[in-house]
């Protein structure tokens, strides 16, 4: 099976893990794993290679040798090597111009999202209290144009496009001079998908380039793209200067070591990720939590932020006492499940978690349908049945069936597992750990 | 075009000798085409096991062994799309997201016309802005209609009214652009379960043909999406785009080897005529083409 980054990685640790002191032989059996992980990332052959090297020269020798954990060095030297290879701290976030309207032109390969990335940066300049407008200069694929404008429609920013008559470094002249007369102070200009072979399209995004002076140049790229991610990046880099990149559909599985390759070759920051369809499912990019995501320690810093902001404390500790007085009802429940929903879609907040990357045996996806199902079967039943479910009779679950759409087996079936839960917590006593294979009742 | 699939190849075998560095060199340019690192080892462990077993010393001769594995790997015949059966027959063209699909129907509706079929496009993607306006073009510019529907429409029901009306109207070949999904999510995938299964019931039997369009630069996650799509539905072939740029594509091999699914065709640029089926042999010939 193909094995994920992450589980690998985590594997050739723990086995450094066993022993009390560290070989060189330990470190190139471990080194070995690393390269095939990363390969199988889609991180570039070259850099893998030069990457490995690094962490061979910064791990055998005395600094290893000598220190207490051997194990502990070898994962830190890895987890610093990729953050700086992502780019580390040292980056700029990303700032708006002091002298508006900011200009974000964006370029890339058919395909990697540059239209949908262009209305999500829209939708954050709006958060960030800018007046965005976006100006569709692909003149070359069918209907791309109607696209950004119903992207523009639903994200509620302007579009300004010329039709398929004029060029594009004209339509964005005239988007600027457009911009600066309604006082829309941030320019994001999409442009055609190309290939970077192709010399007569790359002269056309040089001519938008400079027509109109942006001030960040992004490349798009798919997180799916694999060795020819290097090719394509220093191609666009050479043509068109890049000032970063924009890393998109992060929310599927792929391990995205291509931003490892394009990061290296063009030396220019990631700035932006994109994890999902929706408009608003746009991110900054944190090298430190990509590394530690990659390396088995779970994107931990993210879900903290999200689970802070969803859940309070309070409500944490009453949900604690309840369950252990044994007080926990329906209610309780339901409450439970809409903070477990505040926190996003269910099968991202699993991917944060250590331990729960995906392809480990363990299933990820989640099907969120269910809990809605749920949901609607606790809705179905009167305040007295969710505090105390032992009223209910088989009547009463023929009723909460039918007015909840579901059928009487999914009530018993969710019954069932809500007693089997308090089971186990009463059975936990104080402190202990939920026992493996403990299931949420999700219908 | 195929002699930018790896070129470096037939590079790598000129004035050499069988030596560890041979090896080397032949991992890295299978690595560097997208070829998993997996089959790449082992592709390189049999040519190894044969030198050893016949004494080469030729790296000739190795380049002939490497042509036969691969050749051995991709299907000795080429793999055709079905065109004949009782019509109409469906074929469902899908995909992640930004691979390639629209286009490719539009350049199947035109290959199908110029062999004489009467195709039927249908725009099956309900939810991404301007889909259809972008497959109605493509129609246009073929000459073949395009059934749409509103935004939003359940696409199962949009492909259940084509099918319907391709045989009303005596079409013989319903092209359906699905809107791309990422395979990890399964709401998408028991979607594109639901079309299948509607199209079942529709013609009496499973769809036809059920493609998976692959974009050439695809890495590694190329083998999960043909994982995750199988699981769905029975992945008839693979159609492979973008492979006029750099890009090698070559996860297609690790695909075949591991899941015999069957490359199709191969689209080459972004002209309708782009498009061209794939054959194995003179894929892997072109590889070794040396006037690079």
């Amino acid at each position: 099976m193909f094995e994920g980054l992450t589980a690998k990685l985590q594997n050739t640790f723990s086995k450094l893990q066993k022993k009390g002191t560290l070989t060189e032989a330990d470190v190139d059996a471990a080194l070995r794993d690393i390269r095939l992980t990363l390969l199988e990332a889609d991180a570039n052959f070259h850099v893998v290679r030069e990457f490995v090297g690094r962490v061979r020269q910064r791990s055998i020798g005395e600094d290893i040798l000598r220190g207490l954990n051997p194990a502990q060095q070898v994962v830190k030297v890895v987890n610093d090597e990729l953050v700086e290879l992502l780019g580390g701290g040292s980056e700029k976030p990303f700032a708006f111009s002091s002298q508006p309207p900011t200009v974000i032109m964006l370029v890339g390969l058919q395909g990697t999202g540059k239209t949908t990335t262009a209305g999500k940066l829209a939708v954050w300049a709006r958060k960030e209290r800018k007046n965005p407008l976006l100006v569709a200069t692909d003149i070359h694929r069918p209907a791309a144009i109607e696209q950004l404008r119903q992207v523009g429609k639903s994200a509620g920013v302007p579009v300004f496009d010329m039709g398929q008559k004029t060029s594009p470094a004209d339509t964005a002249r005239a988007a600027m001079s457009h911009a600066r007369s309604n006082s829309l102070d941030t320019v994001i200009i999409d442009t055609a998908g190309r290939l970077h072979v192709d010399t007569e399209m790359m002269e056309e995004i040089r001519a938008v380039k400079e027509a109109v002076s942006p001030h960040e140049t992004l490349l798009v790229v798919d997180a799916m793209t694999g060795q020819d991610a290097v090719n394509a990046a220093t191609a666009f880099d050479k043509a068109v200067d890049l000032t970063g990149t924009i890393l998109t559909k992060l929310d599927g599985d792929a391990r995205g070591g291509a931003v490892l390759s394009i990061r290296h070759v063009t030396g220019k920051p990631v700035k932006f990720v994109g994890v999902g369809e929706k408009l608003d499912a746009f991110e900054f990019f944190y090298p430190d939590r990509m590394a530690s995501r990659i390396l088995g320690m779970g994107d931990v810093l993210s879900l903290i932020e999200k689970a802070e902001s969803a859940i309070s404390e309070e409500q944490a500790l009453e949900m604690e006492r309840k369950l252990r007085s044994n007080q926990f009802g329906f209610d309780d429940f339901l409450e439970q499940l809409q903070q477990i929903k505040q926190l996003g879609p269910l099968d991202q907040i699993l991917e944060m978690i250590p331990g729960l990357s995906p392809k480990k045996g363990m299933k990820l996806a989640v099907d969120e349908d269910a809990l809605r199902h749920t949901e609607a079967i606790i809705y179905s039943m009167t305040p007295q049945e969710r505090r105390d479910p032992g009223m209910l009779n088989g009547s009463r679950r023929r009723r909460i069936a039918i007015g909840s759409g579901m059928s009487v087996q999914d009530v018993n079936r969710l019954l069932n597992q809500f007693r089997q839960m308090k089971k186990m917590v009463r059975q936990l006593g104080g402190g202990k750990r939920l026992p493996k294979g403990f299931q949420m009742p999700m219908g | 075009m195929l002699r930018g699939f790896f070129k470096k190849l037939g590079a790598v075998f000129s004035g050499k000798q069988i030596d560890e560095d041979l090896w080397l060199e032949l991992e890295e340019a299978m690595v560097l085409s997208d070829i998993s690192i997996t089959t790449a080892e082992q592709v390189i462990g049999e040519l190894k096991a044969m030198v050893e077993k016949r004494q080469c010393r030729d790296t000739e001769e190795v380049r002939e062994f490497l042509k036969y594995e691969l050749i051995r790997i991709l299907g000795v015949e080429p793999a055709r799309l079905t065109t004949r059966g009782e019509y109409p027959l469906t074929w469902i063209v899908m995909g992640v997201n930004g691979t390639g699909k629209t286009t490719t129907v539009g350049k199947l509706a035109h290959w199908l016309k110029q062999r004489g079929f009467r195709p039927l496009l249908v725009a099956a993607d309900t939810f991404r802005a301007a889909a259809m306006e972008q497959l109605q073009e493509w129609g246009d510019r073929a000459g073949v209609p395009v059934l749409t529907h509103q935004m939003n429409a359940d696409p199962a029901a949009v492909c259940f009214d084509a099918w319907q009306s391709a045989k009303s109207r005596g079409f013989d070949i319903v092209v359906v652009d699905t809107a791309g999904r990422l395979h990890t999510k399964s709401n998408l995938m028991e979607e594109l379960r639901k079309i299948f299964r509607v199209v079942e019931r529709a013609q009496g039997r499973p769809p036809d043909e059920c493609l998976l369009v692959l974009d050439g630069s695809t890495g590694q996650n190329g083998l999960q999406q043909a994982e995750s799509f199988l699981k769905a539905v029975p992945v008839s072939g693979v159609i492979v785009t973008k492979l006029d740029g750099t890009a090698k594509g070559g996860i297609v091999i690790t695909i075949r080897d591991r899941h015999q699914i069957p490359i199709k065709m191969i689209g080459t640029g972004e002209k309708i005529d782009d498009i061209e089926e794939f054959d194995p042999r003179r894929f892997v010939d072109g590889i070794f083409e040396d006037d690079e």
